[in-house]
């Protein structure tokens, strides 16, 4: 706790990739951090196991150790 | 000759709010690119493809703009999914990445048979049923399982033809009619497809609709091999509404038993 307030950044796994964000990040910010700017249509976001609405993105507040799946469409059967 | 009786029109199949002419759904798993999956999608003449969940940074991301620019309708799948949990979750995300609440329920025993657990679907089902889903679970061809499925809920079942990606056909014809023969919701057969002879049989036998994938996108020529199964499906649809013949074993003449000729004794 004491380490984070210090280095201003919190801990999350997203998509099983160990990852720092800063502190205070929201779930918006993850989305731009994890497409690095490419369009996030078709784009769906599960903090610990619940989906994200996409109009809760920018108000919902990422927690220290949380893990994240970003999630789009391919190719499958 | 008596009178022919009148031609049954086919109707079109209702899934939940979708309304299909084509029988032929389409997977899009083993496609090697977009052009050929525009150019499979086209000549199946298929209304609805499937497309799998993924984390981002591992898949390329416009699949979806090309099946949007076929103009046909996504069914996401839960593929690769090993319990009721997982499955639940995917199809929660794929219905607000693609906004459809349709989903194509897979869930797995193992990486071998890549078989359906059938405890892990049932309860998948039940869940995203009442959670508003419109459900299509990828079940085994067994009859007891499949009317389960529809009794929770499902708004079709998809029974297995053959193991998926095997394209042995369908194993068990039996078991198929059977399922077709107490369901009420259209029966879709998916997966263990292989040749177009297949699929004609899976509509032969009653099947509402065949679901494949593997047999058209890792053919030597897919888009040729797509029509071939879009006439496959169309045939057997035709002939299920065609009423055929019972079968029987002994012969029966097709020719006119009488006013045969009777020569002379040389």
């Amino acid at each position: 706790m004491t380490d984070r307030t210090a280095t201003n950044n919190l801990t999350v796994t997203l998509n099983g990739v160990a990852t720092e964000l800063p502190h205070g990040a929201h779930v918006s910010d993850v989305v731009v951090h994890a497409l690095k700017g490419v369009s996030s249509s078709g784009v769906a976001v599960a903090v610990d196991g619940v989906v994200v609405p996409r109009s809760s993105w920018s108000a919902t507040a990422v927690a220290h150790g949380s893990t994240i799946e970003l999630v789009t469409a391919t190719q499958g059967g | 000759m008596p009178t022919q009786q009148p031609v049954e029109v086919d109707s079109p199949l209702r899934i939940g709010d979708l309304e299909l002419t084509s029988r032929l759904i389409l997977g899009t798993g083993g496609v090697t690119n977009h052009q050929v999956l525009t150019d499979i999608i086209t000549a199946s003449q298929t209304q609805l493809v499937t497309v799998a969940l993924r984390r981002v940074s591992a898949v390329d991301q416009s699949i979806l703009d090309v099946v949007r620019a076929c103009n046909v309708s996504v069914l996401p799948n839960t593929a690769g999914c090993k319990t009721a949990r997982d499955a639940v979750l995917t199809a929660q995300l794929a219905r607000e990445a693609l906004g459809t609440s349709m989903v194509k329920l897979e869930v797995i025993a193992d990486d071998v048979t890549l078989l359906p657990d059938p405890v892990e679907l049932l309860t998948a089902a039940e869940k995203l049923v009442s959670d508003g889903f419109t459900v299509l679970p990828y079940t085994s061809d067994d009859p007891v399982l499949a009317r389960r499925l529809e009794s929770v809920g499902c708004a079709a079942v998809m029974p297995l033809a053959a193991p998926i990606g095997t394209g042995l056909g369908i194993r068990n014809p039996h078991a198929l009619q059977m399922i077709v023969e107490s369901a009420k919701v259209p029966v879709i057969v998916d997966a263990g497809i292989g040749a177009p002879s297949h699929a004609a049989f899976a509509m032969e036998l009653g099947c509402d609709a065949v679901l494949l994938a593997t047999a058209v996108t890792r053919a030597d020529r897919p888009e040729q091999m797509a029509r071939a199964f879009r006439d496959a499906v169309l045939a057997g649809r035709t002939a299920a509404l065609s009423g055929m013949i019972e079968r029987r074993y002994l012969a029966r003449a097709s020719s006119p038993t009488s006013g045969l000729i009777e020569p002379s004794a040389p």
